[in-house]
């Protein structure tokens, strides 16, 4: 979302607006096939019927009314929460450690550092969930909402890492310059300076490490223990046409949660 | 300065203890295993290394084959998926105009809803008893249901497209904003067609974004695992999920870790070499 705000470019010329009809007809189009399967999972979340096929039988809202006591989906959803929370707090905190070193010191190691941090980019998921599953049952760690958190710090890093350090590059040393200059020491310098201007960027930061987690499937299915993040334990429910309904009547308020919560941030973000 | 001495340690020590316990121990783990021939004794004992596995990867044709057909459709993916991409990246870079913020959004917002469901989507859609067959039965048009479109490699490329569209946009999006719109009105000055003008400035500029385009659906398709098990059927399993059933149901770790090897360093190794041919330097001025 931070590209948002610079995605509105100049005016163009009259005589330049050529080839919009077809390009507009193409984004209707494309738009038309990537909302279809929305459409349908709302449409099967208030379906009377357990199988989504024509004829439709009716329209209910028993589901949303069964999922309150669906005590078992109600739980993976808030293990989803935590582990979200969790990984974002970790990978915020880590990336924002890695962009400051990388931006405001000098030393050694530094090629290595970012590039270990952003390596998870281009390992395939498959191959990272299957090293960290070998690693935990080597050191005799118990699977568990903890293991999958550690596994998403991982694969959100390089977001957080890269998000902060254009935050950084993008405004001048001179402020903590200064600072040091009037006689603060360099961690109140950090503390006091630098953080509150990368706070934004720490924020964005935060929220992508979260949609990362919280949506992350291929990593959590080997790292899940007995208890299972939301979509782990909606595939092994996959098996129960029965259960479908109410496990994507809740697949629906959580996107209606997820969307309120980006569009309340790139809000705040233009707020500031 | 000795503030900046220990900020630097209290920066640099949880970072590094961090990706050398959970990104480059395990990687490490993983390799150390393939060159094992069993795990007789436990994961951390001594052994004597071997290219048994390996051996076994590349001798027997099964494994090697669905490499190449798991890499062969992550490249198809990748390519269709940037090409449909395009058209949307250029129209709201050059042509949307005030509205290029919303527009942005509104193709975001499904790639914001989960994977899973929105796979499972086009599942309802394509089966057998989806809406597709039971709408084209109910109003006639078929007695059978159509069978080709589910449980092949073919829905697999398909719902994988879908998904990428939007994300392939991004890096699109991001080179072609860089580029000065006054180039267009000095190529159309100098007599240059709109064909040509796209051709010979905004293609030529965009090629960065393009490349980054391609390897960011390339790499997570060619590991995917999760739609072949979804819409893929027994015919449309990939290389991930050979190493995922040998992590699970038939239990090898030093094979398995064997075959992710050969995939990591596949992987690393392209995107080394796309680093290489995108030299953003090269793409300026070119063509003069």
């Amino acid at each position: 979302m931070a590209a948002l705000s610079s995605a509105v470019p100049p005016r163009i010329p009259a005589r330049r607006r050529r080839g919009v009809p077809f390009l507009s007809a193409y984004y209707v189009g494309l738009l038309t096939l990537l909302y279809l399967p929305l459409a349908i999972l709302v449409l099967f979340s208030v379906n009377a019927n357990t199988s989504l096929s024509f004829p439709l039988r009716g329209l209910t809202l028993d589901w949303y009314g069964q999922l309150l006591e669906a005590d078992a989906v109600i739980r993976s959803a808030r293990n989803s929460l935590v582990v979200a929370l969790l990984s974002s707090v970790a990978a915020t905190a880590l990336g924002t450690g890695v962009a400051l070193l990388v931006v405001r010191f000098q030393f050694r190691a530094k090629a290595v550092l970012l590039g270990l941090s952003v390596l998870p980019l281009i390992v395939p998921f498959i191959v990272l969930a299957v090293a960290l599953f070998v690693l935990f049952r080597a050191a005799h760690i118990d699977l568990s909402l903890w293991t999958i958190a550690i596994g998403h710090t991982v694969v959100a890093l390089p977001y957080t890492v890269l998000i902060v350090l254009s935050r950084l590059i993008g405004f001048e040393r001179n402020l903590e310059d200064a600072a040091m200059d009037l006689g603060a020491s360099y961690p109140a310098t950090l503390r006091l300076v630098v953080l509150p201007i990368i706070a934004p960027a720490m924020l964005a930061a935060a929220l992508t490490a979260f949609t990362v987690s919280f949506d992350e499937f291929a990593i959590a299915l080997f790292l899940a223990g007995p208890d299972q993040t939301f979509p782990v334990y909606l595939y092994s429910q996959l098996r129960f046409a029965s259960r479908l309904p109410i496990m994507i009547a809740l697949g629906v308020l959580l996107m209606a949660g997820t969307l309120t919560l980006l569009f309340a941030a790139d809000r705040i973000r233009r707020l500031r | 300065m000795p503030g900046r001495r220990a900020t630097f340690w209290a920066l640099a020590l949880p970072p590094t203890l961090w990706l050398v316990a959970f990104l480059l121990a395990p990687l490490l783990l993983m390799a150390a295993l393939s060159f094992r021939a069993d795990l007789r004794g436990g994961i951390l004992v001594p052994w004597t290394p071997t290219l048994i596995q390996y051996e076994r990867l590349f001798g027997e044709g099964t494994y090697w084959g669905l490499l190449e057909v798991s890499v062969l459709l992550a490249a198809v993916v990748a390519v269709v998926a940037t090409a449909l991409a395009y058209p949307l990246a250029y129209l709201l870079a050059f042509r949307a105009g005030p509205r290029a913020g919303i527009l942005l959004i509104l193709l975001l917002v499904p790639f914001w809803t989960s994977f899973l469901l929105r796979v499972m989507a086009w599942k309802f859609m394509l089966g057998s008893e989806g809406l597709i067959n039971s709408f084209l039965g109910f109003v006639g048009l078929i007695e059978e249901p159509i069978t080709a479109i589910l449980y092949n490699r073919n829905a697999v490329a398909i719902t994988l497209v879908y998904v990428w569209i939007p994300f392939a946009m991004l890096p699109i999006l991001a080179a072609l904003q860089r580029v000065d719109p006054r180039l267009f009105e000095a190529a159309a000055d100098l007599g240059s067609t709109p064909l040509s003008q796209f051709r010979r400035v905004a293609l030529p500029l965009s090629m960065p974004g393009l490349l980054a385009a391609f390897f960011m659906v390339f790499i997570p398709t060619v590991g995917e695992y999760v739609t072949p098990l979804l819409v893929g059927g027994s015919s449309g399993s990939l290389y991930g999920n050979i190493i995922q059933l040998f992590f699970t149901q038939g239990t090898n770790y030093t094979f398995g870790s064997a075959l992710s090897m050969v995939m990591l360093v596949g992987t690393v190794g392209l995107v080394i070499l796309g680093l290489r041919l995108v030299q953003p330097r090269r793409f300026v001025g070119a063509e003069g």
